[in-house]
């Protein structure tokens, strides 16, 4: 079983055309990069595969779940326990602590907070974030909530961690280690990653790369 | 030496004379040095010699006498071999992957394709480089660094060639000398 599989998936915003007709499965194991220019379709792509929106037309499944099927409440629970997502802007609720924010699927999750909170904690630092536990998002750089969204994305083990632009906001440096372990605690545990990027050293982590243009694929390649 | 091949690409439009390959080089590269013509008239020798071009006519327009030359079919199949193999992946003195690119872009022989290929050839070395083997010090990666800022400023190259240049896929080029009369 395909752990994401997109048949026949349209989405419009009004006029726009974002994606028309896209094809595509992601292995368990699989690292797989979607590129291409700004405004080619990427994170519509991946926000339909992290089932924040609903396609148009065509059929999405994650992990044989088919995410049109599910109301609201049940399609929030299943992406909170299989679906690690970190957005260009780390995209963290302000009013809570950095902490919080990195336990939040934990504590959704019903665990103990007081184990969520610890587990948190342990990603913070292996990620590499190196701020008071309970600082806010709003006295993070755009670096320092990237890292955080990619804790927050990694707590919960998912089965699919989708990725928007993960390294936009850091330098080199950090931005590979972020995406070294983003990708390397997926794959150990047996799960898939989708990294959406317009940056080339990205893209060269996958195992195969799918090119848009203008909301269609122009290319798959196989890269490893 | 991909001059040969990329004087198949130049003929692959239209049969040509020396100095029209000469002229129509000089247009697909305007800001390299200009072709000399004593190395086309070389290479068309080589050409014909090796079965890869013929002699289709000699033209005496007025002017001094012009010999055709257009491509055989063993050279049209040596065009598409060289085309559909992915420049080598250097990263630096990557004059082969400009001459491929252009090349491509004008004979339109699988565009999409050879993007396809040249991306992935990239990339996977990309990957090799990033992958610094144990033990490396700050120098090595700093090499390392250099060659990987070249390949990823060839694949931006490609992308902004394949977004810029109308492809053969895209619009059908149409030559003023294939044009029908008005
Ligand atoms: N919320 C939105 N409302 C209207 N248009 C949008 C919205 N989000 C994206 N678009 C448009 O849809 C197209 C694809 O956008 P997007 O998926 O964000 O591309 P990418 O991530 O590759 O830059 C673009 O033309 C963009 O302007
Ligand atoms: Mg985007």
């Amino acid at each position: 079983m395909s752990t994401v599989e997109l048949s026949g998936v349209s989405h419009a915003y009004g006029r726009t055309q974002a994606l028309s007709d896209v094809s595509m499965t992601v292995e368990p194991g699989e690292v797989v990069a979607v590129t291409g220019p700004s405004g080619c379709g990427k994170s519509t792509l991946l926000m339909l595969a992290a089932g924040v929106l609903r396609a148009q037309s065509g059929r999405i499944t994650v992990a044989g779940t088919d995410l049109a099927g599910a109301d609201d409440a049940s399609r929030a629970r299943f992406r909170r326990r299989e679906i690690g997502l970190v957005l260009q802007f780390g995209q963290l609720v302000p009013d809570l602590s950095v902490r919080d924010n990195v336990a939040l699927p934990l504590l959704l999750g019903g665990h103990r907070p007081a184990d969520a909170r610890a587990a948190a904690d342990g990603w913070l630092e292996r990620v590499g974030l190196d701020v008071a536990p309970d600082t806010l998002p709003a006295d993070l750089s755009g670096g320092q909530a990237q890292l955080a969204a990619g804790a927050r994305a990694l707590v919960a083990g998912p089965r699919l961690l989708l990725a928007d632009e993960p390294t936009a906001s850091l330098d080199a440096t950090s931005g590979r280690a972020l995406l070294d372990l983003l990708v390397n605690t997926t794959v150990q545990a047996g799960g898939s990653v989708v990294l959406v990027s317009h940056d080339n050293a990205v893209a060269a982590r996958a195992d195969r790369e799918i090119r848009l243009r203008r909301g269609t694929i122009a290319h798959q390649v196989a890269l490893s | 030496m991909s001059l040969t091949e990329l004087h198949l690409a130049l003929l692959a439009g239209a049969p040509r004379h020396g100095y029209d390959i000469k002229q129509e080089h000089d247009s697909w590269f305007p800001d390299t040095r200009p072709l000399p013509y004593g190395q086309v008239y070389a290479t068309l020798a080589r050409l014909q010699r090796d079965g890869l071009a013929e002699v289709v006519e000699t033209r005496v327009d007025g002017g001094p006498e012009r010999t055709v030359y257009a491509l055989t079919a063993d050279g049209a199949v040596r065009l598409r071999a060289w085309l559909a193999e992915p420049a080598a992946p250097t990263g630096a003195g990557a004059e082969e992957i400009v001459r491929k690119t252009v090349s491509v872009l004008h004979t339109g022989i699988d565009v999409a394709g050879f993007v396809a290929r040249q991306r992935a050839a990239h990339l996977r070395r990309i990957r090799d480089l990033q992958a610094t083997p144990p033990g490396a010090g700050p120098a090595e990666r700093l090499v390392r660094e250099h060659l990987i800022a070249h390949l990823d400023a060839d694949l931006r190259w490609l992308e902004l060639a394949t977004e810029l240049l109308p492809s053969p896929d895209d619009q059908p080029t149409v030559r003023p000398d294939e044009r029908e009369p008005a």
